[in-house]
């Protein structure tokens, strides 16, 4: 795989972003290898219950499709029209001004016009107008109207499955058009058909079934965990002990099962661990991880609104089951999406929890009153401003650091700030990228709302470059070394990212820094960090 | 050659001449284009205009999908971005306000460059802000101005519009060219001006160019003609102000009337007028109503603070933890992590 | 729901705002404004042009006209037929027209325009 990817100045020089030549509706779709996901595996879909299982091939001609699937699509269209006025609204009020055109990252890494949010909006526009507008009906393609073909709806699919729903475009539309709401219902009409792809249908199979993306199955979730807590104690002396739902917890602990299974994240996940384990020996709070909700993140949500219900709805149930008092979430993006705009919304009211107290602290998280969810960036904050953590920042000195917002704590959330304060009172060297590039005009990993494939690594290295290029900016003016995020996928995706386009930069999660500096009680004299590299002044 | 805008030009051309010649002496189509096509294109304009928002209003908003372009709401001594995240109705209004009145979400646009093709740069870019507000403030004060022409006596706020948009003497007196009487308005250049910048944008700018529909060259087109046929009438071929008043007014009064000695060119300025009224409705002009129910602008960001409710909620399918243990018990207790209920329990 | 409402109301505010014209005006007719000629005007039958061109282009000749005497200092003024007539507001048009009210006033309140003559001039030069 990696080794036919393009190489990154060919990646560059072929990125034109002056579109010129024909309309777009007369450029047809042009499934490219590198740019696509694999179709999604009869097996995942059926585990759902998911309509129109069955093996398919984008690069064949025939999709095996129902007979009447543009019925399908028209009848799902016009249901999605009804129940989400965001859809209704923009799709009719979009004056095409272009000022999304130039702020996605797939346009910027691509030049690809069906990239500029518009256009992706468009794509499923000309069918509202022809399906469901006088002005369509009469005018034709002259009135920006076209039937639903094959080709167009290739080109939904192609198109649809190269967003990442990060939502940038929609900081700057004048009316507020939100693209992932756009590319969120298109999703949904393809998943009708089964048009999904297997990035998504099977974490979420997995999800469903085992409590998480990657399928691991309690037991050996358990394991891995128990790896960390020897691989902890080889750098701390200190030998943590994580809760299994433990009924009668005070917290329940739900992360993205990312952090469990691969690096760096796993280097967060024993951040957590250790932080953890700190405030149980110190202020002897007891926090509890479940299998069953061990996932945070929601693939679901890059599905449908009804599968994003489905996974989601095992953070609740597990709370009450456990009768714990509130719900800490981890660190990942659209995780936190899906808690901070939907979960109260859809598996609400959280009647049976309490509303979150840092029992430590004495800090209401009043923000968080209704969902009962906080998310540990915050509860880590507020423990650092009340001086809670003993906490030595020079064990990061050799890390300099800049932070990356994820697209969804900020333009989902907002969060922007508390990253930022404990990254600050962590480590010492800490440095921003340029003011467009972060906080809510932040540039997605290029890898989001499932894309984070193998097989599309082109699109994905494309997409990752308005990101790169901006930590590149911070490489060479100050040095910086460390990349740091608050999302699972970033973690996964960044790590490839900067390999690619910016070698000399490492990705590391907040909990990680976090866990680096944290003086645990009863901790030998740490010579490394978390990953086995020497701290500063320990090196050889 | 472009065939979305020439399609436009054409049709915008079409329209003005069907109307300058229908109401030549001869055609006698005055009747039609001074009376009954007004009063169709104001009621197209007010039965479609409220059948759009009202079915806007009828799709439900199942969950609260703020953009958030600022720091949240969270522990006291983090500060919040009270408009571009709001946790209250106030901050939603000032965001609402800001966003209707200034522009303010196209005020942050940039454009992106990749220079020498390797470092991307992101410029502030405030052409299309300043166009958009200079198009649409004097589109408005041109509304405005207009009321002298259907109210008697004029109220006091069209009188002040008049005063301040005429603030600028302009006065030309060649022989060969005389113009600025009556007063110069300073919106009716500004209009013609911004339209026209909006649509060389449109031409020029590659982006625009691909994305830009017949659809965005016609109101463009439509208005560029409406001022310029309106500016063409006030300075150069003068015409009978007072007889035009009297058609308007008796459009008004519902005493509808064609005096004698109105032009043909103020019938095309007027059929222009009524056809924009009449598209308005069933087209992207919207915007006018749709930028207040924008779902991602006017709603709180507090979203974890105070439940959203979905009237169309409904329960879905999911796997229970009873279901869940059922899959994994024996590797569970194996493993060590509790269980509900122990094998020999189960039936 | 509570949203609908605030649409319906939205909407209607929009709607009285637009309909502006059709309320404020309720119930008058404002028919186009009678010009009264003066006995003088009535006899001189023609004035310096014809009254078509008086009508629209009025504005635009007693523009001229300033000009011609105040940069100029030429009173002179030809018209197609030959007659000259001397430059001057005060002493050619209120000459006949000495009733502004009636005259200039009606047509150009009913227009909303407020020529600046009036800035300088005298509406009533000879004191009748």
């Amino acid at each position: 795989m990696a080794d036919e990817l393009i190489k990154p100045d060919e990646l560059l020089s072929q990125i034109d972003h002056r579109p010129s030549g024909a309309g777009w509706m007369d450029t047809p779709v042009d499934i490219r290898k590198g740019m696509y996901c694999y179709a999604s595996n009869p097996k995942s879909v059926e585990t759902l219950g998911l309509p129109n299982a069955r093996p398919w091939n984008p690069l064949e001609d025939d999709w095996k499709l129902p007979e009447n699937w543009q019925q399908i699509v028209h009848d799902g269209f016009r249901e999605r029209l009804d129940k989400f006025r965001s859809f209704k609204v923009f799709m009719d009020i979009c004056v095409r001004c272009g000022a999304c055109a130039d702020k996605c990252h797939f346009f910027i890494g691509t030049g690809d016009p069906k990239n500029m949010p518009v256009l992706r909006a468009e794509l499923l526009r000309s069918v509202y107008r022809n399906d469901f507008t006088t002005a369509g009906k009469i005018l034709g393609r002259l009135g920006g109207a076209r039937p639903m073909t094959l080709d167009v709806l290739k080109e939904w699919w192609y198109y649809l499955f190269q967003c990442t729903e990060c939502r940038r475009c929609s900081v700057f539309c004048p009316y507020g058009i939100d693209t992932a709401e756009i590319t969120i219902m298109g999703r949904e009409i393809l998943n009708l058909l089964g048009l999904n792809i297997d990035w998504i249908a099977t974490p979420v199979a997995n999800c469903y079934r085992t409590g998480n993306h990657l399928g691991i199955q309690p037991h050996a979730f358990k394991d891995m965990l128990d790896f960390f807590v020897d691989d902890i104690e080889e750098v701390t002396g200190v030998r943590v002990q994580p809760a299994y739902m433990e009924k009668g917890a005070d917290i329940l602990f739900i992360t993205p099962s990312g952090d469990v299974f691969a690096d760096p994240g796993t280097y967060t996940c024993m951040g957590y661990m250790l932080l953890f384990h700190y405030l149980k020996e110190k202020y002897g709070l007891k926090i509890t991880w479940s299998t069953y909700a061990s996932e945070g993140g929601n693939f679901g949500f890059f599905t449908s609104h009804e599968t994003m219900k489905r996974l989601n709805s095992k953070m609740y149930a597990e709370a009450r089951r456990l009768g714990v008092k509130w719900i800490l979430g981890g660190e990942c993006g659209h995780m936190w999406r899906v808690i901070s705009q939907y979960m109260d919304t859809m598996n609400g009211p959280a009647d049976f929890l309490e509303e979150p107290v840092n029992p430590i602290t004495g800090t209401k998280f009043e923000n968080a009153k209704s969902t009962k969810m906080v998310h540990i960036a915050e509860f880590t904050a507020d423990l650092i401003k009340h001086g809670k953590l003993d906490l030595d920042p020079s064990r990061n000195d050799n890390k300099i650091i800049t932070f990356h917002d994820s697209c969804n704590p900020s333009r989902g959330m907002g969060m922007l700030d508390e990253p930022r304060y404990v990254i600050q009172n962590v480590a010492n060297h800490f440095y921003e990228m340029p003011a467009n590039t972060i906080r809510e005009q932040t540039f997605c990993c290029g890898s989001g709302a499932g894309l984070n494939a193998g097989e599309n690594m082109e699109l994905r290295m494309a997409g990752g470059f308005p990101r790169a290029n901006a930590v590149k900016y911070v490489h060479e003016t100050f040095g910086v070394n460390m990349l740091a995020c608050v999302c699972a996928i970033d973690r996964a995706a960044l790590p490839a990212s900067m390999g690619y386009w910016v070698p000399e930069v490492e990705v590391t999660g907040l909990h990680e820094l976090v866990a680096n500096a944290l003086i645990m009680p009863g901790e030998k004299e740490r010579e490394t960090d978390l990953r086995g590299e020497p701290l500063p002044g320990m090196e050889e | 050659m472009n065939k979305n805008y020439m399609v436009s030009l054409i049709a915008v051309i079409v329209l003005f001449l069907i109307a300058y010649v229908g109401t030549q002496q001869g055609a006698g189509l005055q009747l039609v284009f001074g009376i009954i096509v007004p009063y169709l294109a104001v009621s197209l304009f007010v039965v479609g205009f409220a059948r759009r928002v009202m079915g806007w209003s009828r799709s439900a908003v199942p969950f609260r999908i703020t953009t958030t372009c600022g720091q949240q709401s969270s522990m006291p001594w983090i500060k919040q971005a009270k408009i571009d995240n709001p946790s209250s109705t106030l901050g939603v209004i000032v965001r609402m306000f800001l966003e209707i009145v200034c522009f303010r979400s196209l005020f942050r646009n940039t454009r992106m460059k990749l220079n020498g093709g390797t470092r991307l740069t992101y410029q502030l870019e405030l052409f299309l802000w300043i166009g958009a507000l200079a198009f649409h403030y004097a589109f408005f004060a041109v509304v405005v101005r207009h009321l002298r022409f259907f109210t008697e006596p004029v109220p006091f706020f069209v009188t002040l519009t008049e005063q301040v948009d005429g603030f600028m003497r302009m006065e030309v007196l060649y022989d060969a060219v005389q113009a600025g009487l009556p007063g110069v308005y300073m919106s009716g250049l500004v209009l013609l001006a911004a339209a026209l910048y909006l649509f060389l944008r449109r031409v020029f700018i590659p982006q625009v160019r691909t994305i830009s529909l017949a659809a965005d060259f016609f109101p463009l087109f439509l208005i560029m003609g409406i001022a310029l046929s309106g500016i063409f009438m006030r300075y150069f071929a003068k015409v009978d102000i007072v007889a035009i008043k009297a058609l308007t007014m008796g459009l008004v009064t519902f005493r509808p009337t064609i005096p004698e000695g109105v032009s043909g060119l103020f019938f095309a300025h007027l059929f222009l007028v009524s056809i924009l009224l009449a598209y308005f409705p069933f087209s992207k002009l919207m915007h006018l109503g749709g930028v207040f129910l924008s779902p991602t602008r006017n709603m709180t960001g507090n979203t974890r603070q105070v439940r959203h409710v979905n009237p169309w909620n409904y329960p879905v399918k999911v796997h229970t933890y009873d279901e869940y243990e059922d899959d994994f018990r024996e590797k569970m207790i194996e493993a060590g992590l509790p269980v509900v209920k122990m094998p020999e329990e189960q039936a | 729901m509570k949203d609908k409402k605030k649409i319906l109301a939205g909407l209607v505010i929009f709607f009285a705002a637009i309909t502006f014209p059709f309320w404020f005006n309720m119930g008058k007719a404002a028919p186009a404004p009678e010009l009264v000629l003066t006995a003088k005007a009535k006899a001189a039958k023609t004035c310096v042009m014809p009254t078509a061109f008086m009508k629209a282009e009025h504005m635009q000749l007693l523009d001229v006209w300033r000009h011609n005497v105040v940069r100029n200092g030429e009173r002179a003024f030809v018209n197609a037929e030959g007659k000259l007539y001397t430059m001057s507001l005060s002493n050619t048009c209120l000459d006949c027209h000495s009733n502004k009210a009636e005259f200039c006033d009606r047509c150009h309140n009913y227009a909303s325009v407020r020529p600046y003559c009036w800035d300088c001039h005298l509406d009533n030069p000879k004191g009748e």
